[in-house]
């Protein structure tokens, strides 16, 4: 038997009291901070366009495992990370279309490949919900592949849907053509252009276009009968070309990279499904 | 409780204990250690007097750690595609390799897992059981090199009495670590990694730098000025996590009482000095003793021991050999 401890001195006491509040305040203070990642991913106005093959949003939040590996793999760089200030959605991948879009120029869907945790993925696990009209009716045709002798894309669901936001500065609505550089001499953004090269994509600044209607949406596309010109009467009662998504839409993005006016006239809807019937 | 418990429970945050029995070896090395007095201070002097100090493993695992870190970088840069993806997850030459705290939080978080998350994690838990579990945090991790430079900072502050050093309770790691694992449980989230300092700095170094490098940089100034080494002592669940694995691990830092005047240099230099209650005097129960799991194989304290107490060793080699 060991002798009975001497009863701990009054300063001491006090001393490991101090401690064990100043570890509270610690574990307190660190989790409350952790749980601020909560505001970015309900608050979101916009949700982020994820890369082909993600899961629905909150079950990619948690699959992915925030290591980029589908950043490296991208021929256009079209993916970009999340940062601190996306909470929860921090070193997940996303896509400015805008800026540039995904035109699927590695053919395979690389970045599905890439993925280590299947936060993208070619088949969904069966116990994962598919959203009504997330799900393509057929494999989409990639018009790069339209003749190999597989040319559809290996994706079953889309990342968003592509919508005519601003028909009114739409240069196909007004008639008007388009000459040069469709988004000015400044513009990084790349893209595969079928006629130049197939597997070195090139920045547009390098493709100046002349063209009597404006249809670079529906020209760039590379998903074949996803987006056409349809004669569409206006409130006015005039028909006007005006670009038309279709249900192969997969989102890309390609359609609102490519847009010439400022800002874009057609965009697309970030985690968006198809809502009209299959056309 | 065996030992090997009793570093365990040490690791989660108990406070060490006195050995029950100590060994009769140990007790007639104590003896003959302290019989003479004069000799004993004689010899202990004469140990300082010939260490040559020496920076030999803090410069090694220095190496290790940027050359890892920097072949994550080059390999996207350069396009080497030697070491593809970030610290949380990547492939070798083409091998999944997966962090072991972040697959555990995309586990829990999402509940279902795919065969190449197995196969990465699988990997490197093999890699980090034979290497030590917490080798990881001093040799590979970003935010403890940048700790350590700070580190130096605030030792200085602390001896210049401009600051004081704030200890918490050790075992506010192991709550952290269950309340991470609970709350990708329950909100579906893999809450940790918004504020992994190792994760958003590994993706800072590859994919350029972004405005988590804030938050790291208050945890920095956190440590200089309030708490010495706060994060990897108290709060951070990788470290726990690789301590676990590492457990049963062959390499490690070993202790001979034989060769150690007590003095306790090396205490002062570890990141967890509680792995070192060995050096006291009179806690030593074997002629050699094994440091255990919290210890991340850093070699502070074998560059700092003037008497070649501390070494690293690769437990079973040594015999082999």
């Amino acid at each position: 038997m060991s002798a009975p401890k001497p009863a701990m001195s009054l300063e001491k006491a006090q001393k490991a009291r101090r401690k064990f509040l100043r570890s509270l305040g610690l574990t307190g203070g660190v989790i409350g901070l952790s749980l601020l990642g909560y505001i970015p991913v309900t608050q979101a106005k916009t949700p982020r366009l994820r890369p082909p093959g993600a899961l629905n949003e909150s079950d990619f939040l948690s699959s992915c495992i925030k290591c980029g590996q589908c950043v490296q793999v991208c021929p256009v760089q079209a993916i970009k990370l999340g940062e601190i200030n996306d909470g929860f959605g921090i070193g997940a991948p996303y896509i400015d279309s805008r800026e540039q879009a995904c035109d699927f120029s590695c053919d395979a869907v690389q970045c599905i490949l890439a993925c280590p945790t299947g936060a993208l993925t070619y088949e969904k696990p069966e116990f994962l919900n598919v959203r009504d009209g997330a799900r393509m009716a057929a494999a989409p045709i990639l018009i790069a592949k339209q003749k190999d002798p597989e040319p559809t894309l290996n994706l079953k669901e889309r990342t968003g849907v592509a919508r005519l936001a601003r028909p009114e500065a739409c240069l196909a609505v007004q008639g008007k053509g388009f000459k040069g550089l469709a988004r000015g001499a400044a513009f990084k953004g790349k893209m595969r252009y079928m006629d130049v090269d197939r597997w070195k994509p090139i920045p547009l600044r390098d493709h100046p276009y002349d063209i009597p209607l404006c249809d670079l949406c529906v020209r760039e596309c590379p998903i074949a009968k996803a987006i056409e010109l349809r004669p569409v009467k206006g409130p006015d009662g005039v028909e006007r070309m005006t670009p038309t998504v279709l249900e192969p839409c997969v989102g890309c993005g390609v359609c609102e990279m490519i847009c010439p006016v400022e800002p874009a006239a057609i965009v697309v809807d970030a985690q968006a499904v198809w809502k009209g019937g299959a056309a | 409780m065996s030992r090997f418990t009793d570093l365990f429970m040490g690791m989660l945050g108990a406070a060490p204990k006195k050995p029950e029995k100590v060994a009769e070896k140990v007790q007639k090395i104590m003896f003959l250690k302290y019989e003479d007095k004069d000799r004993y201070i004689k010899e202990k002097l004469h140990a300082r007097d010939h260490h040559i100090v020496s920076h030999k493993w803090r410069n090694r695992r220095w190496a290790v750690l940027i050359a890892t870190n920097l072949l994550f970088v080059f390999s996207f840069w350069l396009d080497i595609q030697i070491l593809e993806g970030a610290l949380t997850a990547s492939r070798f030459v083409g091998f999944h390799l997966i962090d072991l705290n972040s697959a555990l939080q995309v586990m829990l978080a999402h509940k279902h897992i795919i065969v190449n998350l197995f196969i990465g994690t699988f990997t490197v838990f093999l890699l980090w059981v034979l290497l030590g579990g917490r080798s990881f945090c001093s040799w590979v991790c970003p935010y403890h090199l940048l700790a350590e430079w700070t580190e130096a900072l605030h030792l200085k502050l602390v001896e210049k009495k401009i600051v004081t050093d704030h200890e918490f309770h050790r075992g506010t790691r192991t709550v952290f670590w269950l309340l991470f694992a609970l709350l990708a449980v329950v909100t579906g989230y893999t809450v940790f990694e918004t504020l992994s300092p190792t994760g958003i700095l590994s993706r800072a170094l590859i994919y350029g730098p972004g405005l988590g490098l804030a938050w790291v940089a208050l945890l920095l100034l956190f440590e200089i000025f309030y708490s010495r080494r706060a994060w990897c002592r108290y709060v951070c669940p990788i470290g726990l996590t690789y301590g676990a694995v590492g457990a049963i691990s062959p390499l490690q830092i070993s202790y001979h009482v034989e060769h150690c005047f007590h003095e306790g240099d090396c205490r002062k230099v570890c990141l967890v000095p509680h792995v070192l209650d060995v050096t006291v005097k009179g806690r030593a129960a074997e002629e050699t003793m094994g440091l255990g799991p919290d210890c991340t194989r850093c070699g502070l304290c074998v560059d700092i021991c003037p008497t070649g107490a501390l070494r690293y060793e690769v437990k079973g080699l040594s015999k082999l050999l």
